[in-house]
Parts: structure tokens; sequence; C-alpha cells
């Protein structure tokens, strides 16, 4: 039972992962990366209780704290502060990401094929879906022209190496994933820094401005 | 085939076929309060009905037969369809004669009368409709096919009945590919039903509706006929959606004594499925035309996804 709530699990994730890549808007980005955290902890307490590993319920409650409330506040007041809560990107091809995105899903789950089969782990079936979210999430760094929707895509790449770690090997060391979050976390702070930066040079948060040169004076 | 068989067949038939309307008026009710209107009541569609029955009828002079055949060919159409869907038990001897691909096929029967039908009276709005209708059509149908696939390769068979008895009856299991699916599904069923991010049921605005622009010429008993297959298109998809993702409740063939908890589970459903779509519009603002084929593209991905997590995860997918 707890295998086939954890694939379904890993199904959400996935979904979640194509839903981001589809949508235009901020804002909705920003409750799918919550909806993304909250699945992710959901799924680390369903191992913590299939496995009995009890450091899983700690790096779930750092994922539910960290996931789903502290960074989506984050990014709100971000959103707010820089005045972009109803940006929409609007020069994205979804249909042609989308095709991209499920031929990354089927390289993912060739690739994880041999891998699982040698794993012991109860979850080793989600291990190609990690990898998937991870290659989604990439695809949606590259296909975005602002800089939210980019932080965005960094983060839920970090959610989908969390997932590969707890289906591969039942989670990484504490002291790692405390270190992992600190890390997610001062990034975040990081980046909002840079966007104040990026628009007072540019006034835009188009991450195209960046690739030109230009004289110093 | 012995009565019990015939006896089930009609009364899940007759069930579906009179509870349509309520359906539809629970929905507009739903909309209604979400609006903070009064609403106009769970019974309005029947009198709706019963008022265009007891009309005369008015046709356009070069309107042909065709135009006169369409509402009875578009409602017996719907009657068929959703006499293939278990919604109380799966003992239904109709469901061998059609599979969900002949279920598709039954849409496109009636989706193709009309559009003809629109056209046949020549006036610009009807062949507007028609026009957007199959376009909006021609993307969604493939994207149903593949949605249905997804159930169909877990219980090895494309008729409704056994993909029911596999889900509802075996032993219980979470299949992730469902997910894909039900999520493809549920943006279909606002596609094809002119619900609101596509079409807007309520309007009569010209430059954006669908459906309604396609019965715009019709009256009285053809346009009794019209909304009523409508209404049964609407229970029909809320049916297959019970029956594909949340089957649970269901009678198994050949027991009675199950009919009344499913008929209570089915009631239960229907509400809360209406309810659910009633939100569902309330929050989604109609999209451009344009936007639509991305939309449906969206849903056939989807419904892929769900096809390859099932091929790719295995018995566990």
């Amino acid at each position: 039972m707890s295998n086939q709530l954890i694939n379904l699990m890993a199904a959400l994730l996935l979904l979640i992962a194509f839903a981001m890549l589809s949508q235009r808007r901020i804002l909705r980005l920003i409750y799918l990366f919550a909806a993304q955290g909250f699945v992710l902890s959901m799924n680390t307490v369903i191992v913590a209780l299939a496995t009995k590993q009890p450091h899983l319920y700690a790096s779930a409650l750092i994922t539910f704290g960290l996931k789903v409330i502290a960074l989506p506040w984050l990014l709100h007041r971000l959103i707010d502060r820089l005045n972009v809560r109803w940006d929409v990107e609007t020069l994205i091809n979804i249909p042609t990401t989308m095709l991209v995105g499920i031929l990354l899903v089927i390289l993912s789950f060739n690739l994880a094929l041999p891998i699982s089969q040698l794993a012991g782990t109860i979850t080793r079936g989600t291990l190609g879906i990690a990898m998937a979210s991870v290659l989604l999430s990439l695809l949606m760094m590259i296909t975005r022209r602002k800089a939210v929707p980019q932080v965005i895509g960094f983060l839920s790449l970090e959610n989908g190496l969390f997932f590969a770690a707890t289906s591969a090997t039942y989670g990484m060391p504490m002291v790692v994933e405390l270190g992992i979050a600190l890390d997610v976390l001062v990034g975040t702070f990081i980046f909002g820094i840079f966007f104040f930066q990026i628009r007072e040079t540019f006034d835009s948060l188009d991450i195209h401005h960046l690739e030109k040169l230009k004289d110093r004076g | 085939m012995s009565l019990g068989f015939v006896a089930s067949q009609l009364f899940q038939t007759l069930l579906s076929v009179f509870l349509a309307p309520l359906m539809l008026g629970w929905v507009n009710q739903c909309r209604a309060w979400l609006q903070n209107r009064s609403g106009p009541g769970l019974l309005q569609p029947y009198s709706v009905l019963r008022k265009l029955f007891l009309k005369d009828a008015v046709l356009a002079h070069n309107a042909s037969w065709l135009f006169r055949l369409t509402p009875y060919v578009v409602f017996g159409c719907m009657v068929l369809a959703v006499s293939i869907v278990p919604v109380l038990a799966t003992d239904l001897p109709f469901s061998p004669a059609a599979d969900v691909i002949a279920l598709v096929g039954l849409f496109a029967l009636a989706r193709v009368f009309m559009a003809l039908a629109a056209m046949d009276v020549g006036t610009a709005f009807g062949s507007l409709g028609a026009r957007r209708e199959m376009l909006v059509a021609s993307l969604a149908e493939p994207a149903l096919l593949m949605v249905f696939f997804t159930p169909a390769l877990i219980s090895q068979s494309t008729a409704l009945t056994t993909i029911v008895e596999t889900l509802a009856h075996k032993q219980l299991t979470l299949y992730p590919s469902l997910a894909f699916a039900a999520a493809a599904f549920v943006m279909l069923l606002l596609a094809e039903n002119a619900r609101v991010p596509v079409d807007n049921p309520a309007t009569h605005l010209e430059l954006t509706m669908i459906h309604e622009a396609m019965i715009l010429e019709y009256s009285a008993r053809h346009l009794a006929l019209m909304e009523w297959a409508q209404a049964l298109k609407l229970m029909t998809y809320t049916a297959i959606g019970i029956a594909l993702f949340v089957p649970w409740g269901i009678a198994e063939a050949g027991y009675w004594a199950g009919l009344p908890l499913a008929i209570v589970a089915l009631l239960a459903k229907l509400l809360a499925a209406g309810a659910a779509l009633a939100v569902l519009e309330m929050v989604s603002a109609k999209m451009r035309i344009f936007r639509v084929p991305e939309f449906l593209g969206m849903a056939f991905l989807f419904a892929v996804l769900g096809m390859l997590t099932r091929i790719l995860l295995g018995s566990a997918g």
C-alpha cells in the first residue's frame, strides 16, 4: 500500500512539474511551487512510515517549513516589492516545450531503469520520475526569460534532487540536509538582492538584457 | 439474456436521461450561489424543457430535412452514449455492443450532424459556431481517446463495464497514471461541454459563443431536444469521469442488494462533481479562441503522459 502511495506522490510531483512548465503567470507558479513542496513533504512522511527511519520525519518537517511556508512567503514578498505580481510570460511556446518535456520523461525513465533494478529500496520505481522532474525544472529555466520564474525553476530543481535522494537512498544524512536547506534559503535571499540590482540597471527583469555588453561610462 | 439484465439496463438509462436536467440545474444553482445570486432553482431546466415542448416549432424557409432530423439524431446519440456508461451496476447488456472507442464515435456523429444543421440554414452565426465547434472537437477527440487508453491498458479491455469491474471490485490499487488521465479528462470535459474556459453556456454574445451559435435557429421541441441532449452530454461525461476515476460504490453484476448503496453513492458523487464544476468555472476566465488549441494540446499531452507512466512504470503505474 505504501508503495502505491509513494508512486502516486511521484506522479503528482511530475504532474506539478509539467503544470509549472506550462504556467505563464508568476503568482500561479509560486502556488504550484508550494504545492510541489507539500507533495514532497507528504512523500517523505510516507517513506518514513514505511521504512521506520526517524530522521526522515525531521527532514519532512524541514521540507514543509521551508518549501511550503518560508520560500513561497519570501517569493510573495519579493514579487510584491518588485511589483511584478501580475506579470505574464508571453514569449514561450507551450506545446513545443511540453513535447520536449515528454521526450525528457522518456529519456530519464530509460536512464533510471538499470539503476533502479540494482536498488533495493521500496521507492526504486520512482527514481525515473525524480530524474524527470530535475530535467523538467532545467527545461523551465532554459525557456523562461524573466528572472523570477528562473529562480522558481531553480528551487523546483532542488525539489527534484531532494526527491531523488529520498527515493534512491532514503534521504541524505541530517547534516547535509540542513546544509542544503540553509543554502536554498540564503540563495533565495541573494537572488532577491540580485533582482533589485538587475532592475535598477536595466529597468526590467528580462534576463536577455544581461547578454549585451555595455560600455562603462 | 435474463429479464434482470434488461431491467438493469433500462433503469440505468432512464435514470441518467431524467437526472440529466437536474444535474444541469444543480451546476447552475451552484454558480448562482458563488456569484451571490439566489439562483433559478434546481428544477428550472425541467420547466424550460416543458415550456419548449408545448410551443409550436418555427422553421426557416430554406431549412432542409437535415435541419429537422438533427435534434432527434443528436438526442438519440446521447441516449445511446449514456446507456453504455455504467452508473449504478456493471451489468449492462448493451455494453458489449459498444466500447469506449465507439463512445467517442457516437459523440462525433452527434457533433457532425449538429455542425451540418447549423450550416444548413445559412446564417452567419450558424456556420461560425459550427466551424469553431469543429476546431475544438478536432483537438479534443484524440485527447479523449488517449484518456480512455490509460484505464484500458490497466484493465486490458476497452469495454467500460470491464474497466469499472477491474478498477472498483478488484483489490484496491492506486494507479499514478490515472492521475494524469484524470487531469486531462477534466480539461476535456470543460471543452466538450462548452463550459467556461472554452465557451460560456450563459451567454449569447456573438463574438464568443460556440455551442449556442449552432443551435440559434432552433425553436420549440427541436430546441428542447437539443438542450436536453446537451444536459445529457454533461451527464455522460460526468458519469464517465466517475466510472474511470472514482468508481467505488458501484454495484457488482447480478448483486441487487448493492443497488441502494450504489444510488446513494452516485447521487453524492454527482452532487460533488457539479459543485466542483461550478467552482472550476468560477475561478477561471474564458480564454481567447486561439488559446483553445494550446489548452487542448496540454490535455492531449497529459493523457499521453498518463499512458507513458503506465507503460514505463509497468505494473506499478
